[in-house]
């Protein structure tokens, strides 16, 4: 808010800059209506002070934004006592990309795209948020069969991301023999969603007014099919993931968070139903589909890396049999309807529970068609900080498990 | 243990044939040191650096490590450092922000330097294009060898873009 606004929260405590990292000037912000945005500026990234622990025998290892594997980039500085992290600070802000500003610069009826590119993870539930936020300030409603395809295309996006994460969780814990199996696993299903769909992460699917896809019959039974051997499979890998004792001993009890500090900061999502939080808005909220499934809200008090696995077993099981469940009742008829012209003002929201937590949409219609302002918000935003606390006591080579085991958005969040 | 022999003998070996290099990508003519290349032989380095994607094409190019690809068996590693890279593969519009981090990546990195500029972004911002937070593309800030469109591209397309890098400097 102040770096891009200038807003001043009343109280604030920490006023370092955190989406502006230099490239723009401190008393410039973006999203204020007189910003230069042509203007040519000097982009020096800027000395950033983090806290300092002090001690007997306390260093700090800096990490990133660059990090030894394929992820995302961000900055870590651990505060350690031999191989005991006493704090983690994490800086963000490095794929900060002005969103709210482009937004400005699409109309309603094409921002899904935009929305769709803000976490690639998790581009269906965005879209599908949009979508809603877009259908609100239209005052549309979308036929029964688009509800119940983009139902379809967001468990798909469950299935596929919890197929990776418990493969990179066994391949952090060293065994890679789960990386390879859940790797295969993956391709599997992402080459079936690209037949069935049309697009391997389902992108510009979900859109203003209704779905851009049609699921033939022939790419339905070998959907369903493709669920079936899946479930098996994973079936196996749990079985062989509960009974190897080297695997669990790293899962239990590492990057531990108590049901009760997950209230008090908030944390939500996956990582919120594996520390004894109980949302899910598939199953609070239900819109159609979900309010004809019966969504099994899925939840563990544990709050460690095995109940975040866990967890992820769980729901990839219940979101194989929700697509099953989709397929078999899915009515027939339009997917798309026409879109009006947005009235100037109008304002709308969506709100969606992605795989890794509820994605939020705000939308205000400006004139012509276009969009005046918009926002879309992460899930990680909240549960970046939970991160910090998951991980003080453990040890440093536990760090990629318990960041794994949340697989946090940066480009979401960053926006 | 039984039951992990078990699944990898009954999953057997899936990895598929490795498709040819796609020249019509090429951005860049080559000036290359052909003994270098035969120094590397048919191995090659590539160090990752996400200069401010979405994270949808490091998703494809992990998919590219599984077990259908196996680069590895092809004699393609990701590495940690750009030290040991022989090729930069950037990703995203470039933020602002990674502006000087993409700098740094590719100075430490030994000569030839290929770099591939993965997704629609890489190649020219994408959607997200030339703005106060994104320079609109990798080649506005290193030189880009290779241009892979898509997004994200499918594996097949970043392995196609990354050896026609590879033939580009190979001559």
């Amino acid at each position: 808010m102040h770096d891009l606004l200038g807003l001043v929260a009343e109280g604030a405590a920490d006023l370092r800059p955190w989406l502006r990292h230099g490239a723009w000037r401190a008393t410039d912000y973006p999203l204020r209506r007189d910003f230069d945005a042509d203007a040519f500026r000097v982009n020096a990234n800027e000395a950033y002070p983090f806290v300092r622990v002090e001690g007997d025998g306390v260093h700090e290892i800096p990490v990133g934004p660059i990090h030894a594997g394929v992820i995302e980039p961000g900055h870590f500085r651990f505060s350690v006592v031999g191989e005991k992290v006493l704090r983690l600070e994490e800086r963000l802000g490095y794929t900060h990309k002005g969103i709210d500003r482009r937004f400005g610069e699409l109309t309603v009826a094409e921002g899904h795209r935009l929305a769709g590119r803000c976490s690639g993870d998790s581009t269906v539930a965005y879209a599908w948020a949009y979508a809603q936020a877009a259908e609100s300030v239209l005052a549309i409603l979308v036929p029964p069969r688009a509800r119940w395809l983009r139902g379809l295309l967001l468990e798909a996006e469950r299935i596929a991301n919890h197929l990776g994460d418990l493969g990179a969780l066994g391949n952090d814990a060293a065994f890679a023999f789960a990386l390879a199996q859940f790797s295969r696993l993956r391709e599997d299903w992402l080459r079936s969603c690209g037949e069935a769909f049309g697009h391997r992460l389902m992108m510009d699917r979900i859109v203003p007014g209704g779905v851009a896809v049609e699921v033939p019959r022939e790419a339905a039974l070998s959907l369903a099919a493709r669920t079936q051997a899946i479930e098996k499979e994973a079936r196996e890998m749990r079985e062989i993931f509960d009974e190897h004792s080297g695997l669990q001993d790293r899962f239990l009890t590492t990057g531990r968070v108590t049901p009760d500090l997950a209230r008090r900061l908030g944390l939500v999502g996956l990582a919120g139903r594996a520390s004894g939080q109980s949302m899910d808005l598939r199953a609070d909220f239900p819109i159609e589909p979900y309010s004809r499934l019966e969504v099994r809200k899925v939840s563990h008090p544990g709050g460690d890396v095995a109940a975040r696995v866990r967890v992820r077993f769980d729901e990839l099981f219940e979101s194989l049999r929700l697509v099953r469940a989709i397929l078999d009742s899915m009515p027939a008829g339009e997917t798309r309807v026409d879109l009006p012209q947005p009235r100037a003002g109008a304002f709308g929201v969506g709100w969606v529970e992605g795989w890794r937590g509820e994605v939020f949409v705000a939308i205000e219609a400006g004139e012509g068609g276009r969009i005046r302002r918009a926002h879309a918000h992460d899930p990680s935003w909240q549960n970046w900080p939970l991160v910090e606390h998951a991980i003080m006591g453990n040890i440093v080579p536990d760090f990629p498990l318990i960041n794994k085991s949340f697989n946090l958005s940066y480009s979401g969040p960053d926006s | 243990m039984i039951p992990i022999l078990l699944k990898s003998l009954r999953t057997g070996i899936v990895t598929e044939p490795a498709p040819e290099a796609r020249e019509e990508w090429r951005a860049r003519a080559a000036q290359v040191n052909d003994e270098v290349l035969r120094l590397l032989g048919r191995a090659l380095v590539i160090r990752e650096v996400d200069a401010g994607s979405c994270n949808g094409c490091e998703l494809e190019v992990h998919a590219l490590s599984n077990p259908y690809y196996n680069i590895e068996g092809l004699g393609i590693r990701i590495a940690a450092s750009p030290r040991h890279a022989d090729m930069l593969l950037v990703t995203g519009p470039v933020a602002k922000n990674m502006e000087e981090a993409l700098r740094i990546a590719y100075a430490a990195m030994p000569e030839p330097k290929l770099v591939v500029a993965l997704g629609d972004c890489a190649r020219d911002g994408g959607i997200f294009g030339a703005s106060y937070a994104t320079c609109g593309g990798v080649s506005r800030v290193i030189p880009v060898d290779v241009a892979v469109p898509g997004c994200p591209p499918a594996p097949l397309a970043i392995l196609e873009g990354v050896l026609a890098a590879v033939r580009a400097k190979n001559g």
